[in-house]
């Protein structure tokens, strides 16, 4: 303890922020090396075809399903619809159980990516809370080209349909 | 009238906030007394008005009175009572009111309990939560009104989210914001801190409770939504590192890494300016986080309905308070003469190397949460960042942490001897190795991550143990240790807990990730299949109706072997108003782990399609965030830490620990 104040207070400091900086440093690099699942891109289906997403890439998927796309196969656990931002369409293939707010015509997030056949599948199709609103990314970006429903929608009495059952 | 009654009352609310914001601040620079007093008139002042406005829309949600807007677009006569009461604040307005509401509460208390704190601090520390009242209050009114009237009023309401119409939610929110807005007051002491310009123990011993206070109940808001998350999105997550999630977790970490901080400043007079940092940095991620959340910038799939006008108005008062009180800090913080000297084996050091995880962490989260909004700003796309990211960080930064964290509370103030430490935690290191490989070669390898999950869980439980043993001699003469655990104080006992409760924590989240059961499958009444040893049998379906949905409800019955364990009975629910279907899943929590199992759709032929789980040691999760808390009370409950504590008490006037 025989240095001075000034200095022992400097060299701590000095220690605290080396350490942190590392520290901030070591995890900026980790994420731009584990890039691939870490960091996902988060695409509307015209996107798909400009950036010309290749199979197996891994990334999120937004849009509006599309009306009357939707069906099931006879496992009972598949689904198929479209999601569309009204200017390209994405078949989307999922095997599990639906969030509860999945519906024609609104708004869905899914993750996954495309397999041979071009065909998307989700591995996980998530879930909004609140039904006035729309996840950002959802809302087709060439807006003009179709109305979105909940966009249209009033407050009252909103007349929304079950796809279930 | 009762909304008239509300919105006049809010009016004060703001009147008072302002005054109280100005006054007693030129009173603590001119030293004029009346003014200063007047701190804690407006404090009470604001108070009574705040709640007059809560109880106004709180009425006029239980009266079910559609002319105001607020009400008809969350309410519903047919809503049973617990959520037209939580309906007050499962909205954006409302919850906005509440946090006014408890940020008046907050500067009432300290008004009340600080009685014996000089009066130009408390007048200081009065005036910065007022200025706070005063932005929030006129972010409600401007642009956030919940008393706007409707008119014509229409006969029946929208009703309020069915998905949060959930006894989990209903207090969710409360407990949630007692947390964000109880760390304003770690912020305007800080304040006060630095425009008298001086940081003394004492003023860590002012500041701890609060923060300790804040801290429980954030740790409570946080563990409750990941528990309604858990049970009701039945997903069988209940953490999805989604920005309204991290946004609750950000302040937390930082609240954390405040108490131990506080510490240090109390006991060894070191860290002062760290600390008043960190309690501006913690409250400032409560306030981002509200941002985010009602801002909506950011993809989540919690998110809120948003207006752009709200996310500007909270953009600029983000700016202000942040920038503001940086500035101050970086005017005035040069002027804390430090003392204290420490050296780098100590209990000091320990603490610290606790502060620099906590914060990177709180910071890698902050880069992850906000690093899509700058790629999006710099135009090259949108982009997510995901699980895989946080958890990374979180295995990276946690576990050195965890590992200090066995020896930290071993090792003295100023000057510790690892060896000595490392002999008491000796046993703990061998156990924890053990396990680790226990399970590794249980498992046959591939489980590496796991084991070292297990092994530090562990390793922790077993370092608290060791310290309590050591602490009451256990080993050397067993015959008095339990005279002596009776001599442990209360704040003792609250860190061992707290700090026994994140081991459980961690066991619960390695165990419950590495060995859930899942089976994704369609059944018809009479099938069975096997989950993790349980026999799960499909029984059918029947309607249920509720008092606002109906249902479809799914009939297991579990065995293990050839014994019965229970009935599950999850539900697909419609609610009619507003139309919306929800997920009951059905959970039996046994000691080993929950069984969970949600009912999905028909898949034709009187099949329908299930999710059946077993989650290993699930439990432990909310076990051990409520052995945090408990641990956090506990701590908050000794003696020493009581504010205005000196008068009549000789012997707790100071007492160093160990």
């Amino acid at each position: 303890m025989a240095a001075g104040l000034k200095t022992r207070k400097k060299q701590r400091l000095l220690v605290v922020s080396i350490g942190l900086t590392s520290l901030i440093g070591a995890t900026l690099l980790v994420l731009f090396a584990l890039g691939g699942d870490s960091l996902s891109l988060f695409l509307q289906p015209s996107e798909i075809k400009a950036r010309g997403i290749e199979q197996g890439k891994h990334f999120r998927l937004g849009g509006l399903v599309e009306s009357g796309s939707f069906f099931k196969e006879d496992d009972g656990l598949t689904y198929h619809f479209i999601v569309t931002d009204c200017a390209a369409s994405q078949d989307v293939q999922f095997k599990g159980l639906l969030p509860d707010l999945f519906r024609e015509g609104q708004g869905v997030v899914t993750e996954g990516a495309l397999n041979a056949n071009g065909v998307f599948v989700a591995s996980t199709v998530l879930a909004k809370h609140d039904e006035n609103y729309a996840p950002p990314g959802t809302l087709p970006k060439s807006e003009e080209q179709c109305v979105h429903p909940e966009a249209a929608a009033s407050t009252y009495g909103t007349a929304s349909y079950l796809v279930s059952g | 009238m009762a909304g008239e009654i509300g919105h006049f009352s809010l009016i004060w609310v703001l009147v008072a906030a302002a005054i109280g914001a100005v006054l007693p601040q030129i009173g603590a620079v001119k030293g004029d007394t009346r003014l200063m007093q007047l701190a804690d008139r407006t404090a009470y002042v604001q108070f009574l008005m705040a709640l007059a406005a809560f109880a106004a829309l709180t009425y006029a949600f239980l009266v079910s009175d559609f002319s105001v807007s607020n009400v008809a677009a969350n309410s519903h006569t047919l809503k049973p009572l617990l959520y037209k009461i939580s309906g007050v604040w499962g909205n954006h307005e409302g919850s906005l009111l509440l946090w006014v509401l408890i940020l008046t509460l907050f500067a009432t208390l300290v008004s009340w309990r600080g009685a014996k704190l000089p009066l130009r601090f408390r007048a200081r520390v009065l005036s910065v939560q007022s200025l706070l009242v005063f932005g929030f209050v006129s972010f409600i009114l401007l642009t956030s009104n919940p008393f706007l009237r409707f008119d014509p009023a229409p006969f029946e309401g929208n009703g309020l989210n069915p998905l949060l119409q959930d006894p989990g939610l209903a207090f969710h929110p409360p407990m949630l914001y007692l947390g964000y807005v109880g760390l304003s007051v770690s912020f305007s002491f800080a304040i006060a801190a630095l425009l008298e310009g001086e940081v003394t123990p004492l003023w860590a011993r002012w500041v701890r409770p609060w923060t300790l206070l804040a801290w429980v109940f954030l740790t409570g808001g946080i563990a409750l939504g990941s528990w309604w998350a858990y049970y009701e999105l039945g997903w069988g997550g209940w953490w999805f590192w989604d920005p309204v999630e991290n946004a609750s977790f950000m302040p937390w970490l930082a609240a954390t890494a405040l108490l131990h901080s506080a510490i240090v400043v109390e006991k060894r007079d070191a860290l002062k300016s760290w600390t008043v940092l960190l309690a501006i940095i913690a409250f400032s991620f409560s306030l981002l986080g509200t941002f985010l959340v009602r801002s909506g910038i950011l993809t989540s799939v919690h998110a809120f309905a948003v207006d752009p006008e709200r996310g500007v108005f909270i953009l600029a008062f983000l700016a202000i308070v942040i920038g503001g009180s940086m500035a101050l800090y970086a005017w005035r913080a040069p002027k804390m003469v430090p003392s204290g000297l420490f050296g780098i084996v100590s209990r000091e050091s320990a603490l610290v190397v606790n502060n620099i995880f906590l914060s990177t962490f709180a910071a890698v989260v902050l880069i992850g949460t906000l690093y899509p909004l700058f790629v999006e700003a710099s135009g090259a796309g949108q982009i997510t960042v995901g699980p895989p990211f946080f958890e990374y960080a979180a295995a990276v930064l946690m576990s050195p942490l965890v590992v200090a964290l066995g020896i930290g509370p071993l090792l003295a103030w100023k000057r510790g001897k690892l060896p000595k430490a490392m002999q008491i935690v000796l046993p703990a290191l061998v156990v924890a190795l053990i396990a680790g490989l226990a399970l590794v070669w249980s498992q046959s390898g591939g489980v590496v991550m796991t084991a070292f999950g297990l092994g530090l869980a562990v390793w922790l439980l077993t370092a608290v143990f060791a310290e309590i043993a050591s602490r009451i001699k256990l080993w050397q003469s067993p015959g008095n240790a339990f005279g002596r655990l009776r001599k442990i104080t209360r704040a003792q006992w609250g860190m061992s807990i707290a700090h026994a409760g994140l081991a459980v924590i961690i066991l619960g989240v390695t165990v419950s990730e590495a060995f859930t059961d899942e089976q994704l499958l369609v059944m018809a009444p009479g099938d069975s299949t096997m989950v993790a040893g349980h026999t799960f049998t499909f029984d059918g379906v029947a309607p249920v109706a509720g008092p606002n949905y109906s249902a479809v409800r799914g009939f297991f019955t579990v065995a293990e072997g050839d014994d019965f364990v229970t009935t599950l009975l999850p539900e697909d629910r419609v609610y009619s108003n507003p139309v919306m279907n929800t997920t009951e899943a059905a959970i039996y929590p046994l000691f080993t782990g929950d069984l969970y199992a949600v009912i999905g759709e028909a898949a034709g032929g009187n099949r329908w399609s299930v999710r059946l789980y077993f989650k290993p040691m699930i439990s432990a999760l909310w076990a051990g965030a409520l052995m945090m808390m408990i641990g956090g009370l506990l701590s908050l409950s000794d003696r020493r830490l009581r504010l205005g504590l000196p008068t009549g008490r000789k012997k707790i006037a100071v007492k160093e620990s160990v």
